[in-house]
């Protein structure tokens, strides 16, 4: 994985006490909440409902084994010693103190992480595929861009002061398990008809108020030309993109107003103009220090096949069951993608204590691996497993109370922290993440339903992704009451679609009665292989409506 | 460079004094010809909405010009500011007015702004040490100064120094 040389780690320590300086003008008074915001923002800073709240930036979704366990230590230290993995592949702790900021920050410094732009209205961590370097898929490690890009925007003179915040995405397969599709830039790494690697831009996707799903910009872009390509969509946002009114300032907004056509020309006018000017080229050599940072570790040449597994396998079903569904094809012969997933029954979905994190990082040094992944759905992922170890290795999360064999199913449920947490938030989402869960506990129920994505937003900014969930729920406040609206259809993945709402609301008592209901319509009428996805594009909303509202 | 005292800023419906003056873009694209043959130094405000693009050419006639920034979020003038050094080649001096703060000098001076006149009056020492919290920049941009990615460069082609 990449590693700071001097500059870089110069960089975040240099961040870090500029960032003290700016707490002691706060502190001092010589600037006002409103003008220290944007700067605690681009620093991950929020205030909460009731504390303030630390967003660590977690490039890419990876992380080290030092790294985790400096979380662990972090959230120990100056928090309630857990934190929460986000959507966006980040860390977040929710109990922090103002004083205690730029201390965390300079520990964070000391294992090459930062809190740098994981909120404000500029350049936003970049998210990856969290099956990098391990997808059997792959055309390249999106990662190696995404750093390019991590540094390129990092405190980007020109856009710093952006109408909204800005969110890339980067994936490096067909597939697509980084939902470029509802990114402000969504990046797939491709490859043209004469072999050469480039990439394909989408601009103008989003959740949130407003979700739509994003437009090709540019449809090969080669690889020395991407920063300027990215350049030129960003200016046309900071130049034009609204600023009356916060709800319509993400460049999804611009791109829906003035069609992508007009959006195409402008970006291809900018872009001409800086690629003349030579300025922005992608030093070859830069990008080749960054891309040897992520070559693959050197593999063992193992069997396809492993005896110790198979043997563990038939022996223990709760082992065979996690293997059915945790851990995916890996591109090379003898080796596996196992996916720890956060969402036990019961518990906060993202939520991880100090001491898991701490004896998952121990994991990942006694199983060999360098690198552990945040996914964008809130789990985590040892992408590089040697398959006659995954049954040692389960025994070990099982005792730590990390072995659900749920990744993919109805109990993989995302949630947004909601208004437990939440400033923004309208309604609690964790609580009904919990409630669902309970609901669809039993292992057989939850593989009979196959693939369903359920994921659950305490307010309209999206958060958890409701749009794009199979079943999505939207916490809205109705006359100061939760409510909970349902939508159906949605998916970030390559067939991107956003879901629909269904009807009226449900409040927090009904709500997992309903998705009771929209799945039993979908038992009913499923035809053989179908996801409830599948089978809710086929037969559209009425049969589900009429199950849910029939008086 | 401190601000340049010696401009008058003039209103829409002021007659212009002797001397230096600075006008709305409104203003000068009624009044072009007359302001320009005054045979004095002329500067010209821009507000945050206001493209540069439109003065074109002219541009090489202006002494000064204001980017106004009515409120420290609204980030457009650093485009503007950029936009005036790349496309329109600007060489007379920017000077950046309204709602800034410090934490923003090294931004604005990085996309080719010379001046400043911000709420809370800074020292030039000041506005240097607000320059250098940070020592290092990523990327390129208008100032052209070395990157990190210029300085890997450096310590490749000679890396025992």
């Amino acid at each position: 994985m990449y590693r700071y040389d001097e500059f870089d780690a110069q960089f975040v320590r240099e961040r870090a006490e500029q960032f003290r300086g700016q707490v002691a003008r706060r502190l001092a008074g010589e600037l006002t909440e409103d003008e220290f915001k944007p700067l605690r923002l681009m620093n991950g800073l929020y205030l909460q409902l009731h504390a303030y709240m630390l967003r660590i930036a977690i490039p890419y979704g990876t992380l080290s084994s030092r790294q985790l366990r400096k979380l662990g230590y972090i959230a120990r230290k100056y928090d309630r010693g857990y934190g929460h993995f986000t959507t966006r592949q980040n860390l977040q702790l929710h109990w922090s103190q103002l004083p205690d900021v730029p201390d965390m920050l300079l520990e964070l410094a000391e294992v090459e992480m930062h809190c740098l732009q994981t909120s404000g209205n500029c350049v936003r961590n970049i998210t990856a595929d969290h099956f990098a370097a391990a997808g059997s898929d792959e055309i390249e490690d999106p990662r190696i861009i995404s750093e390019v890009l991590r540094q390129w925007s990092t405190l980007h003179p020109e856009f710093s002061f952006l109408p909204r915040k800005f969110k890339i995405a980067v994936s490096g397969s067909a597939a697509d398990r980084a939902a470029i599709m509802v990114h402000d830039i969504g990046i797939q790494i491709v490859r043209n008809d004469e072999g050469e690697i480039g990439y394909r831009v989408y601009t103008g996707g989003g959740l949130g108020r407003t979700p739509f799903i994003g437009h090709e910009v540019g449809q090969f872009v080669a690889k020395t030309d991407i920063l300027a390509f990215i350049e030129a969509i960003m200016r046309v946002y900071n130049e034009s993109g609204r600023r009356d009114n916060i709800h319509k300032a993400r460049i999804k907004i611009l791109v829906h107003q003035i069609g992508p056509e007009e959006m195409r020309k402008r970006v291809e006018r900018e872009f001409a103009e800086i690629k003349a000017s030579g300025t922005l080229q992608l030093p070859e050599a830069e990008l080749q220090r960054i891309a040897a940072y992520f070559a693959p570790p050197a593999f063992e040449e193992l069997p396809y096949t492993s005896p110790e597994l198979d043997q563990a396998k038939t022996s223990d079903p709760a082992f065979a069951n996690w293997l059915r569904t945790n851990v995916d094809a890996h591109k090379v012969p003898g080796y596996a993608i196992a996916t720890i997933s956060l969402k036990r029954i019961g518990e906060t979905p993202g939520d991880c204590s100090s001491d898991q994190m701490e004896a998952l990082a121990d994991l990942m040094d006694e199983f060999g691996q360098p690198e552990i992944r945040v996914t964008h759905e809130q789990n985590l992922v040892l992408p590089h497993m040697r398959k006659r170890d995954l049954y040692a290795l389960w025994l070990k999360l099982d005792a730590l109370g990390l072995s659900t064999a749920n990744h993919g199913l109805a109990t993989d449920i995302i949630s947004c922290p909601g208004l437990d947490y939440c400033d923004l938030a309208n309604a609690r989402s964790i609580n009904i993440a919990k409630e669902i869960a309970r609901r669809f506990a039993d292992l057989e129920r939850q593989h009979d339903l196959g693939e369903l994505k359920i994921k659950i937003s305490g307010c309209i900014n999206a958060c958890g992704h409701h749009h794009v969930g199979h079943i999505g729920i939207l916490g809205v406040d109705r006359k100061g009451v939760e409510n909970y609206q349902i939508l159906l259809g949605g998916s970030g993945a390559e067939d991107a679609s956003l879901g629909e709402i269904l009807g009226p609301g449900f409040d927090s008592e009904g709500i997992a009665d309903a998705v009771e209901n929209v799945v039993a319509t979908y038992t009913k009428l499923r035809h053989s292989g179908e996801r409830l996805l599948d089978t809710y594009r086929r037969v559209g909303a009425a049969p589900f409506k009429e199950r849910l509202y029939a008086r | 460079m401190p601000a340049d005292r010696a401009f008058a800023a003039v209103a829409d419906n002021e007659p212009l004094p002797e001397g230096p003056a600075i006008v709305s873009l409104a203003r000068f694209q009624k009044e072009r010809d007359s302001l320009l043959a005054r045979g004095e130094k002329l500067g010209l405000r821009l507000e945050a909405s206001e493209s540069p693009e439109p003065i074109g050419a002219d541009v090489h006639k202006i002494a000064l010009i204001v980017l106004n920034v009515p409120y420290f979020r609204d980030g457009r003038a650093y485009s503007w500011a950029r936009l005036l050094r790349t496309r329109l080649h600007y060489k007379g001096e920017i000077r950046v007015t309204g709602h800034v703060l410090r934490d923003q000098v090294a931004f604005f001076t990085r996309v080719g702004v010379d001046s400043f006149e911000l709420p809370r009056p800074a020292s030039e020492s000041e506005l240097e040490a607000a320059r250098a919290e940070i020592s290092q920049v990523y990327q390129p941009s208008v100032d052209g100064r070395e990157t990190i990615w210029d300085l890997r460069a450096c310590r490749r082609k000679s890396p025992a120094s």
